[in-house]
């Protein structure tokens, strides 16, 4: 079979097909975004707790004058900061302790909210006194929890990563989300190109059983077929792929990361990541579903 | 060439067997009309040497090939190395009459020299090189059934097979399509043709094998039609 005469079939076939091919290129490229976007919400994930869980601190706020659990009696004494700061020292995970008084706190808070109304609020030794520990892993939170937990002169424990696996936990739920839309739109661009190649092995049955009486072989029978799924695959992929690229280029480059300076974002190479498996995904599926289809319906 | 040896063939939803236990010899460049009632056999034969379907029983050979035992990745060039022509034509009709030539080549893999060189000869041969850029609706039924000819021949196969080639056309244009077919055989093609042309098979004056309720009952050399033994 010579290229120019396959290529020849393949253009006739899509025209041929015009409304089914439309509907085919459509559902591959909203499949694969929503497939793009489940693998760009997860490499989003990825970096945010690689950059965040390195940030992460224990706090532990130490008794102040107001405090009122059962291991305050007032302001902490010298002497319990000293024994909280021994154990500190004995645990393993503890990487860093860094003491911030109430003062610092205070001087910390006021220039946070500069110009703020809160200010006015807050009187200097309302913010209590702090231990920031840095820990080996934040996993390890518990450890350093269940030591000073119930140590005179520690009014309370705070663990930042608890707030972030709330959040990630959202993403994670919008991910799975994105996910199993896109491999239900994967199920109905996989029926569609079944049903795309029955009608087209149908119409064609015709010029098929001719070529199957002058005997051409059954790759060259079939291929036709297959290369114009493919053909609509490529473009849906194409067109999902534009989709993702533009939302890394005109969402999150030029609208989020300006505005959430907080956040990092994922970076180019991350993206580009996934355009291979976009078009791998694409072709695959198609490939496969028309293969499948005509060797039920083209036997040879 | 052609050899059938006690060749069975019972279809799955039929009771009485559409072949039953056929011997037939065929030598090469001989030209053979199969004919016999409707239902009697003569395309169940033919199919089987296309290997369209399988015989129940028995060997059917053709140029030294066990059709039965044909593997089906084999069986695409194998029917390259014949030609086929219907009583429906078959042609594409999205296509032009060079084109569906072409196709039989095309679809063989012979470069675009090979056709643009093969193809006014063999539209020539047939008398069709005034009409090469015609569609098949714009053509007569036995202009359609030339272009079908050609389109067998145009690999210049060593077997050719006709499943009532004129049954469609009337008596004058199916001579012309005699002529062409004899001229084709004359080259040394062997050529079957199944039909039901008394007048055909009465003037061509070539073997007749006559088929009944899936038996041969006469095998003559330069045979007539009628002369039967019923
Ligand atoms: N695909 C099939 N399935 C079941 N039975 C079949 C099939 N094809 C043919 N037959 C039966 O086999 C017998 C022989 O049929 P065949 O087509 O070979 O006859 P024929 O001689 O070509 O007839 P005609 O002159 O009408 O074309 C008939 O009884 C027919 O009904
Ligand atoms: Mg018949």
């Amino acid at each position: 079979m010579r290229l120019s005469f396959v290529s020849k079939e393949v253009g006739n076939g899509l025209r041929r097909n015009f409304t089914m091919t439309v509907a085919l290129i459509v559902s591959v490229a909203v499949s694969l975004s929503l497939v793009g976007a489940a693998l760009l919400l997860s490499a989003q994930v990825d970096r945010m707790k690689g950059y965040w869980y390195d940030k992460i601190e224990v706090s532990i706020f130490l008794c102040g004058d107001s405090s009122v659990t059962y291991t305050c009696t007032g302001s902490i004494t010298i002497e319990q900061r000293k024994n909280v700061e021994r154990i500190l020292d004995t645990l393993d995970p503890v990487q860093n302790v860094f003491y911030e008084s109430s003062a610092d706190a205070y001087a910390q808070f006021k220039e946070q909210f500069a110009g703020s109304a809160i200010l006015a609020n807050i009187s200097p030794d309302a913010l209590p006194a702090s231990f920031r520990v840095k820990l080996d892993n934040p996993e390890n939170f518990e450890q350093v929890a269940s030591a000073l937990q119930s140590v005179q002169g520690v009014e309370s424990i705070q663990d930042q990563r608890k707030l972030l696996d709330r959040f990630f936990q959202i993403l994670k739920g919008l991910q799975s989300f994105a996910l199993a839309i896109a491999l239900a739109m994967l199920f109905v661009t996989v029926l569609l190109v079944m049903n795309t190649i029955r009608v087209a092995a149908f119409a064609r049955r015709r010029e098929t059983s001719i070529m199957r009486s002058v005997g051409a072989s059954n790759m060259s029978i079939r291929l036709p077929f297959i290369l114009e799924a493919a053909v609509a695959a490529m473009l849906g992929s194409t067109l999902a792929t534009a989709g993702i690229l533009a939302s890394k280029y005109w969402l999150i480059d030029a609208r989020l990361a300006p505005n959430l300076t907080f956040i990092p974002f994922v970076t180019w190479n991350e993206v580009l990541v996934i355009v291979p498996v976009l078009y791998l995904v694409g072709l695959g599926t198609t490939i496969l579903a028309a293969s499948v289809t005509l060797r039920r319906y083209l036997k040879g | 060439m052609i050899n059938f040896d006690k060749v069975s063939k019972q279809y799955k939803n039929s009771n009485t067997p559409a072949l039953n236990e056929i011997d037939l010899n065929i030598e090469q460049g001989e030209f053979v009309f199969l004919v016999g009632q409707s239902g009697s056999g003569k395309s169940s034969l033919l199919r089987l040497l296309l290997k369209e379907e399988k015989p129940t029983s028995g060997t059917v050979t053709v140029d030294g090939i066990n059709v039965g035992k044909l593997p089906n990745r084999k069986v695409p060039a194998f029917r390259r190395s014949m030609g086929i022509v219907f009583q429906d034509f078959r042609l594409l009709p999205g296509k032009t009459v060079f084109d569906n030539v072409a196709f039989g080549m095309e679809v063989i893999g012979k470069s675009k020299k090979e056709i643009e060189q093969r193809i006014p000869a063999i539209l020539d041969l047939v008398g069709l090189d005034e009409k090469a850029h015609r569609l098949p609706s714009e053509l007569s039924g036995g202009e359609q059934q030339r272009v079908a000819l050609a389109r067998a021949f145009v690999n210049k196969p060593k077997l050719l097979l006709a499943d009532e080639p004129t049954g469609n056309l009337d008596p004058s244009t199916s001579v012309g399509i005699m002529k062409l077919l004899d001229r084709i055989n004359r080259t040394g093609t062997t050529i079957v043709m199944a039909t039901h042309d008394v007048a055909i098979v009465d003037q061509m004056r070539k073997r007749i094998v006559q088929m009944e309720n899936g038996n041969i009952i006469r095998d003559q050399e330069r045979g007539m039609y009628g002369h039967t033994g019923h």
